[in-house]
């Protein structure tokens, strides 16, 4: 039986660490790379006697994040102890949310491209969103036969959200978490750093006979913290699971670790050894009250998501679909490029071109996101206007772009100490190519004898005789004037 | 000298008179203790330096004409609440080197409020028991029969108190650990309103239930001090946000047509008849100073005990889950495995009623458990709630027993967990319910104290303050000493 008999069924659980200034039981910082323990005070410790506060920018972020996927928020919300013996978590429960969870009922839209020029669109449901606390981490190495605990990530606030098995292959798991990725970072609720642990995927993963309508016994791939190991992940546990099944064997319910080196992913724990959590609610925190006025508050101060800002740069920049997907992947990239345009008062396609193109292949090549350019908006629409004005062309642009790239300051800074002023003088512009026809007799008398080519070669010596600052559209004018 | 004997008005008005200063006062305390305190086991810690370094803030402020009623008041402080730099151990092996980096929220407002603390009173460990014999530390013996208990889980709080080591003590009540024990020594103890008193620093047992408060000699000296502990405090989620009433203010109001509700319920069998008796002259007192009697009914409180023994040990298998060695506390020496250090740990650093309580807490949340018990028992605690607000309706107090008997001997029930939890019957349901409840002496029989108990609505703790005061301006039970004690 082929694999094209197969089908796979996944949903994932992401884990979104929410960017408030403090924890979401108390008031510790949550900066990441900090000393260890030392952002861990006796509420992330579980000290005897300490109780938990709820922060309300967590639970304002989660909110946020709700809305943006046309979830249902509940009104009345609870947290709920999920019980563990574990060193990293202190207090031997984590303090989350079970039967009451703050956003419920959402979906995502992810795209796929099915073909060079067709993409279909797929709703994926969100079941839901609850709020949690990170545990802290255990330091397996330079601790000689020991472990050391490092408490500073414990209370660190989280959303999980958890998808519907709607997902159907690893390349539509990974659409939906850059999708996903693309959203909270939008929305400002989480920096979205992968590697630092912020944006973490848990998969679950099933295969069943195309036509079935009964799900197959699932595994759980924990913690998967980029888009490349995700897809492997799933691609390697399809995979495993149908060569099982074929085989006459049974997908066991189970714990699997992702193992980035081998692509592989090994049992952790089987579902006989799970944690049996002994969920209830927490009676040291108050039922979560969202009231109407909270909930339209958040609604009314939400950015505009990808999609909206992706249709508003096609419909009023004109901008091709690829262009505006392009430049709104990112809240700042779209923020820079509405920038340009504004300030250059260059044309919006252009300025799209230059950022797309250039300035983004450039950062690209530096390893900087639009964050860290060298070359900020103003300074960029700065160049942008002296092509507009024609005090340089296209041409000398880029040299001048690649000057303000190693820092040598801005584009009239460049462009005066550079003598990169464009040529319109035309009697100068006419004196060069007077030269250069003077200096090339035989190919002027190829050109005349038919040899149409060759205009490009007196373009060329022309603009190399003005060191490239002659206006293009007057020295072709005019030269064409001069050879006829 | 018979400064242990004043009560906490006259010690205010003693050290304001300059007739004996704050350190004076508190060196009688710390003698007293020195003296007597081998004989009941009262204080785990004692500690005399931080005690004299307060007296003598406290004497500065008297000297320049400042300071309030509590300025230079020593007290004992139940060894529950986190005490910076003084050893905070619950009564258990578990934290016996455990000293907490911060105050628990009513220790940094005593202290605030000028008292002086003698030291850490013992307790049942982690306030589980009814006798204070399950403490590490030993039991606490009863000052009235040296030979029996003092009740529990505040046995040290109330012994130190009704032998004169200490003027007053704070205690923490989560089925009845402020009252029975107050009951069995002759004192008053006072468990407010749930969520009247901030939990932050407090030792949690059973978090929906535990709630700080005082034994004391006399409802008055209790209103001092109760003032000064409740309040809204941001630390703690569960505290409410509600301005205390004045409770000293409001002690000497007539209780003329105050109705008060007797629950058939509390009366039935099992209240020893000596008890019995004891409570129905106190009923006389109270009639004769123009209170008025009803029957109320509280049908659903035979079913207190057994949603008590599902409700309180869930939460304490929860809250007890951070002690595993790792971080603080008693950890097994020698383990090799992380599941050894955690089973060893534990098993070494708690005692047989804790290791029990956990196991019946971790059975009834387990999957496929919870519904049937835990969920159940959240639904009868409703229950319980509707039929004291059903009983408020009609009635200002409600009335009973706190105890089903006067004090048992040390060791009587140690061997039947049942017998002993069936101890808190009466006291329960206030906690259950979340309602300010209280206990007075009411009397003696054989020459041990029986306990009244009075049970209000919410935030009614200054009515049941003022019915008790009053009632004890018309009695003098709780003005005797057990003999061995008193001078």
């Amino acid at each position: 039986m082929s694999h094209a008999d197969w089908e796979a069924v996944i949903g994932l659980e992401v884990h979104c660490q929410l960017s408030t200034n403090s924890k979401i039981f108390s008031g510790a910082a949550i900066a990441y790379g900090a000393e260890p323990n030392t952002q861990a005070c006796p509420i992330d410790l579980g000290m005897p006697g300490v109780l938990p506060v709820l922060n309300g920018d967590a639970v304002k972020k989660a909110v946020t994040f709700g809305l943006s996927v046309d979830a249902e928020i509940a009104r009345r919300c609870v947290f709920a102890r999920k019980h563990y013996f574990y060193p990293d978590l202190p207090k031997g429960y984590q303090i989350s949310q079970y039967e009451l969870p703050i956003v419920a009922n959402g979906h995502l839209d992810i795209e796929l491209e099915d073909g060079p020029n067709s993409v279909t669109v797929k709703r994926i449901g969100i079941t839901r969103a609850h709020m949690e606390e990170d545990a802290g981490k255990s330091l397996h190495e330079n601790f000689s036969g020991s472990t050391g605990i490092d408490l500073n990530r414990a209370g660190t606030p989280l959303i999980e959200i958890v998808s519907e098995p709607d997902i159907r292959s690893a390349a539509e798991a990974v659409a939906y978490l850059k999708k996903l990725h693309q959203l909270v970072v939008y929305l400002g609720i989480c920096d979205g750093n992968m590697q630092e642990g912020s944006f973490r995927c848990d998969a679950n993963v099933s295969v069943r006979r195309r036509g079935t309508e009964k799900f197959g016994t699932r595994t759980e791939t924990k913690n998967v913290n980029s888009f490349r190991y995700v897809e492997k992940a799933i691609e390697y546990e399809i995979e495993r699971q149908i060569e099982v099944i074929e085989a006459g064997g049974t997908i066991v319910q189970e714990t699997r670790l992702f193992n980035p080196d081998t692509g592989e992913t090994r049992a952790m724990r089987s579902k006989e050894n799970a944690n049996d959590y002994r969920y209830f609610p927490d009676p040291d925190l108050l039922p979560v009250v969202c009231t109407e006025d909270y909930i339209d508050a958040i609604r009314s101060s939400l950015p505009e998501l990808p999609e909206a800002k992706r249709a508003r740069f096609v419909s009023v920049f004109g901008l091709s679909d690829y262009d505006a997907k392009t430049l709104t992947s990112s809240r700042e990239l779209a923020a820079y490029y509405e920038a340009v345009v504004a300030a250059s008062g260059a044309e919006p396609k252009l300025c799209a071109n230059w950022i797309a193109t250039d300035l983004l292949g450039a950062l690209n090549k530096l390893g900087k996101d639009i964050g860290e350019s060298p070359i900020g908006a103003d300074a960029f629409a700065g160049l942008l206007k002296r092509m507009v004005d024609k005090t340089i062309s296209g041409k000398i642009a880029k040299d001048v772009f690649e000057a303000m790239l190693a820092g040598e300051g801005s584009a009239d800074d460049i462009i005066q100490a550079k003598g990169l002023v464009q040529i319109t003088d035309e009697s100068a512009i006419i004196a060069a190519i007077d030269d250069v026809i003077a200096k090339n007799p035989q190919q002027l008398a190829d050109f005349r004898a038919g040899k149409d080519r060759l205009f490009g070669f007196f373009v060329g010596q022309a603009m190399k005789a003005t060191q490239g600052k002659a206006n293009p559209d007057a020295l072709n004018r005019l030269l064409k004037e001069k050879l006829k | 000298m018979t400064l242990h004997k004043l009560s906490i008005k006259q010690l205010a008005d003693g050290l304001r008179g300059k007739q004996f200063s704050a350190r004076e006062l508190t060196q009688h305390y710390l003698g007293r203790i020195a003296a007597h305190d081998k004989d009941l086991n009262s204080f785990i810690t004692v500690t005399p330096e931080r005690a004299l370094a307060q007296a003598d803030a406290a004497d500065a402020v008297l000297a320049q004409g400042d300071g309030a009623t509590l300025t230079g008041i020593p007290l004992a402080q139940k060894d529950i609440f986190c005490t910076t730099g003084v050893r905070t151990s619950c009564g258990s092996k578990m934290l016996d080197q455990f000293v907490a980096p911060y105050d628990a929220t009513i220790v940094q407002k005593l202290d605030a409020a000028g008292m002086v603390m003698l030291g850490k009173a013992n307790m049942d460990e982690f306030a589980m028991g009814s006798s204070n014999e399950t403490s590490y530390y030993g039991p606490v013996k009863n000052p009235w029969d040296v030979t029996r208990v003092p009740g529990g889980s505040s046995g040290g709080s109330v012994a130190s108190v009704a032998a004169g080591l200490a003027p007053i003590a704070t205690a923490t009540d989560t089925g009845g650990s402020i009252r029975q024990p107050a009951a069995l020594t002759n004192l008053t103890g006072i468990k407010p309103t749930y969520g009247r008193v901030s939990r932050y620093g407090m030792i949690a047992f059973a978090s929906s239930l535990d709630q700080a408060g005082v034994v004391a000699r006399s409802a008055e000296d209790a209103a001092y001090v109760l003032q000064a502990m409740s309040g809204f405090d941001p630390k703690d989620s569960t505290s409410i946000e509600r301005p205390v009433d004045d409770l000293v203010s409001g002690l000497n109001q007539s209780i003329k047509g105050l109705r008060i509700g007797l629950p058939s319920e509390y009366f039935a069998d099992g209240l020893a008849p000596g008890v019995r008796e004891r409570i129905e002259q106190a009923i006389d007192v109270f009639k004769q100073l123009g209170a008025t009697f009803s029957e109320v009914s509280l049908p659903n409180s035979p079913l207190s005990v057994p949603t008590y023994y599902v409700v309180a040990p869930a939460e304490a298998s929860s809250n007890l889950a951070r002690f595993d060695g790792v971080r603080y506390g008693h950890r097994a020496e020698g383990a090799k495995t992380l599941e050894e250090l955690y089973k060893r740990s534990r098993g070494e650093g708690f005692g047989a009623e804790v290791q029990r309580r956990i196991m019946i807490g971790t059975y009834v949340l387990s999957h496929g458990y919870y519904d049937a018990y835990y969920l159940q028992a959240q639904k009868v605690r409703r229950l319980i709630y509707d039929d004291f607000k059903r009983a408020f309706e009609h009635v200002d107090l409600v009335l009973g027993p706190t105890a089903t008997d006067v004090a048992f001997k040390l060791g009587a029930k140690t061997d039947d967990p049942v017998a002993m939890y069936l101890n808190d019957i009466y006291t329960i349901a206030a906690n259950l319910a979340g309602i300010p409840a209280m206990s007075l002496s009411c009397g003696f029989v054989e020459g041990l104290p029986v306990g009244l108990q009075l049970m209000g609505n919410f935030f009614d703790e200054a009515r049941m303050l003022n019915a008790a005061h009053q009632y004890q301006q018309a009695t003098d039970f709780h003005t005797q000493w057990p003999k061995e004690f008193e001078s």
